[in-house]
């Protein structure tokens, strides 16, 4: 049972990254919502979505005590920071957010995730870099199962950004703070 | 020999218009047109909110009744739903140019292929003479019971000027009925609308400068001395725009 | 049962919409329910059918009415403000007689508002939606799986009852993702429109579609029989769920977006030991009023809570439902807020310990 809060700026793939986890509980066979922060908050300002992978219907799609945190900028991390359960796990992209968590309850990853991403030639996938951590702080989906929907979503007459996912995917899975 | 006969396209139900109103002859015109042309069992007319509310129960065609000057949009409904049939609508100069002056120019923008039978006589009859859009400057109405005043009111709307400097309106002409050489004219002008709407080539508009003897306060006969002295020097007849005659238009 | 798809529900809308055979789309844009006119544009053209973006919410909804006259299967959509703007057209389409689908993806109001999810247009959809004696259809879908069967259910509700049909959502049902069968939908038998606006073609008298009825004992006639169909749909299309209802001492009374929220309220007040159920109409008009007083009847029951996005609008519905035979109090939030189940939660343990006090 996850509930999920993927936040930063509008423009960081945190939509794009969020339908990923729900598309591949879809098809693992869980009940699944996403729900997009919308509005004008979403041009060039901040950015979430709620998802919920559950073997059970979900009822509120808004993801208001998230098991899981990935946060790509300031506000967002401090925005909700608090709200994570007890136990939770929070993904942090380092290289845009400079400061620790103040939470001693909670499993935190730090990973300079656009950094990565940009010293790879893998501008604006720094969001599925995050994901690759999160696959590797906590089992939500099998790594190569994910790797396997990456390639599946992307449009037919371009494979090519299945195979940039999948490389960012690895690079995440594989950094070790 | 026939003498006088009422056009199929016409029921049998008597016009409840009150006496000099011309209505039954603009009535009569559109009816003529449909039937000279065969097009009154494809035909529906749209009917709108004002003294020709009851329009639906004259024309011998399928007939909807739409709100106060939404007459344009139903009929674009109707027209999009099966662009095959004629469609026109019947609108007075309120429910054209006051209430539903949007959807009046976006037909006109859209190139819509249907026809406007627009009467303009200057002043609400419906609901007892009050001003219009186009009442004229001076004119007396229970609303402007000191005359219509440019500084107050603003200046009267003239339609077909303006709906001609739209890309989409391929016909607008305005006639009169106030004698019998342009009765025959308008006649013409509404065959030749449907003859284009069915060419698909845009909006087609025939204004008709109408009477409205019970709120203008003037006999029937005075009314039509109305429509030539006072109504025609602002609103002078003529074709506006005709895209089968580019070139040649006013 | 096909395979599902993760859609929008805004998106869901719109493709059961076209799986309809439903091929006119006119409207204007406004959020939080864009991806409706969106899809229509996109996709429309694909099956010969036409998405028109109008001048106006006004000039849409007339849209509606003149192809819905024209016998053509119709729909519209807006978010709260721009409902307003149809009320006339719906009240003229009401009048003529006319089927088509209006969806109401509501935002926070009243004005300009917001553009967060609410569903404070309760009692507009219900019973204001324009002048007039009037009603019409109201379904409140729950689910992304919903926004989908409801739109077709609702065409064929519209075309059997000849009249408007509302899909009342909201904007998180309208923005979020669920996975969607898009062919779960049961076909319904059709009545012919023998009464569209098609020209007569010489072979029939000539049609007449018209909410003109100027001689006040016709124009009442009309109604009354307009108001025995509105009865005969009570008997026959009220639509609800029941969860955990049989014991219930204390019953939800929720929809749309708000009752799963509401549902998991529950689940969580069972293993405290607090026995809630859940009570979600689907159909809003007609309002499953006898199943309601129903379960108001068992002595099991003591205390409803009718839980809304709004300052409490279906509460009155409930206590005239069940003609205040048992305590019913409102919990919601309001202007884009949407509860969590926590809140509920503690309205639930609230009012089951004052319930039962008759």
């Amino acid at each position: 049972m996850s509930g999920i809060l993927l936040a930063g700026f509008g423009g960081q793939g945190i939509l794009f990254a969020g339908k990923q986890l729900a598309l591949a509980g879809m098809k693992s066979g869980k009940q699944v919502s996403w729900l997009p922060s919308y509005g004008p908050e979403m041009r060039g300002g901040t950015a979430n979505c709620s998802v919920n992978i559950e073997d059970e219907p979900i009822g509120s799609p808004v993801v208001s005590k998230p098991d899981i945190l990935v946060a790509m900028n300031l506000p967002s991390f401090q925005k909700f920071e608090d709200k994570v359960v007890s136990g939770g796990i929070i993904i942090l992209d380092s290289s845009l957010v400079g400061i620790k968590t103040k939470r001693d309850d909670v499993n935190i990853k730090y990973i300079p995730a656009t950094r990565l991403a940009d010293e790879n030639n893998l501008g604006g996938l720094a969001n599925v870099i995050m994901l690759g951590q999160l696959l590797k702080a906590y089992n939500l989906f099998d790594y190569a199962y994910f790797g396997e929907c990456l390639m599946a979503a992307a449009p037919k007459s371009k494979p090519q950004l299945g195979e940039l996912n999948v490389k960012a995917l690895k690079i995440g899975y594989e950094y070790e703070g | 020999m026939v003498v006088f006969k009422k056009p199929h396209a016409l029921t049998e139900t008597p016009f409840h218009y009150c006496p000099g109103c011309t209505h039954g002859i603009i009535h009569r015109l559109v009816a003529e047109a449909l039937e000279a042309l065969g097009l009154e069992g494809s035909t529906i007319g749209v009917a709108p909110v004002g003294c020709s509310v009851f329009a639906y129960n004259y024309f011998n065609c399928d007939m909807i009744q739409a709100p106060h000057g939404r007459a344009p949009a139903v009929a674009t409904g109707v027209k999009r739903a099966d662009p095959t049939k004629t469609v026109f609508t019947y609108q007075g100069d309120g429910d054209l140019a006051a209430i539903g002056t949007a959807e009046t120019i976006h037909v006109g923008a859209r190139a819509e292929n249907i026809t406007i039978i627009f009467v303009n006589n200057a002043i609400y009859g419906m609901t007892g003479g009050q001003m219009a859009p186009t009442t004229l400057i001076g004119q007396v109405t229970t609303t402007t019971p000191y005359g219509r005043k440019n500084d107050v009111q603003g200046s009267p709307i003239r339609v077909c000027e303006m709906l001609s400097t739209l890309d989409g309106v391929a016909y607008a002409e305005r006639v009169s009925v106030d004698s019998v050489k342009n009765v025959l004219s308008a006649k013409k002008a509404i065959k030749k609308a449907f003859e284009i709407q069915s060419k698909g080539l845009g909006l087609t508009i025939v204004e008709v400068l109408s009477t409205c003897p019970t709120n203008w306060g003037l006999s029937p006969v005075k009314s039509l001395d109305w429509v030539r002295e006072a109504m025609m020097p602002y609103y002078p007849l003529g074709v506006y725009k005709d895209v089968t005659k580019e070139g040649e238009q006013k | 049962m096909s395979e599902k798809v993760l859609m929008k529900g805004n998106e869901a809308i719109a493709e059961a919409t076209i799986r309809a055979g439903c091929k006119l789309f006119f409207g204007y844009p406004i959020t939080p329910q864009n991806e409706i006119p969106e899809y229509m544009a996109k996709n429309m053209p694909k099956i010969g059918g036409l998405c028109l973006q109008a001048e106006s919410e006004v000039a849409a909804i007339n849209m509606v009415l003149g192809a819905a006259a024209a016998g053509a299967r119709v729909i519209t959509s807006s978010s709260s403000p721009g409902i307003s703007l149809k009320g006339e057209g719906i009240s003229y389409i009401v009048g003529s007689d006319l089927p088509c689908v209006i969806v109401n993806v509501q935002r926070g109001g009243p004005g300009l508002g917001g553009i967060q999810p609410a569903q404070s247009d309760y009692n507009q959809a219900t019973k204001a939606l324009g002048h007039g004696d009037m009603h019409i259809i109201v379904l409140a879908p729950s689910s992304v799986q919903e926004m989908a069967t409801l739109t077709g259910e609702a065409f064929d509700l519209a075309d059997i009852y000849r009249m408007p049909v509302m899909l009342l959502a909201d904007g998180a049902l309208g923005q979020m993702m669920e996975p969607v069968d898009l062919e779960a939908k049961e076909k319904r038998t059709l009545p012919p429109k023998d009464w569209a606006c098609t020209g007569h073609g010489g072979k029939r008298p000539y049609n007449v579609v018209n909410s003109l009825y100027i001689q006040p004992d016709v124009l009442e006639k009309t109604i009354i029989e307009r108001f025995k169909k509105y009865d005969e749909i009570k008997q026959k299309e009220v639509k609800y769920e029941e969860y955990l209802t049989d014991d219930a001492e204390i019953i939800l009374v929720s929809y749309g977006i708000t009752a799963r929220i509401a549902k998991t309220a529950v689940k969580h007040a069972r293993t405290m030991g607090i026995k809630a159920g859940l009570f979600r109409p689907v159909t809003l008009f007609p309002f499953p009023s006898e199943q309601l007083d129903r379960l108001a009847d068992k002595t099991s029951v003591k205390t409803f809570l009718s839980v809304e996005m709004n300052m409490g609008q279906m509460i009155n519905d409930i206590k005239v439902a069940i003609n205040c035979k048992k305590d019913v109090y409102h919990f919601g939030r309001t202007g884009g807020v949407i509860p969590t189940p926590d809140e509920i939660l503690e309205n639930i343990k609230k009012y089951a310990a004052v319930g039962g006090k008759i």
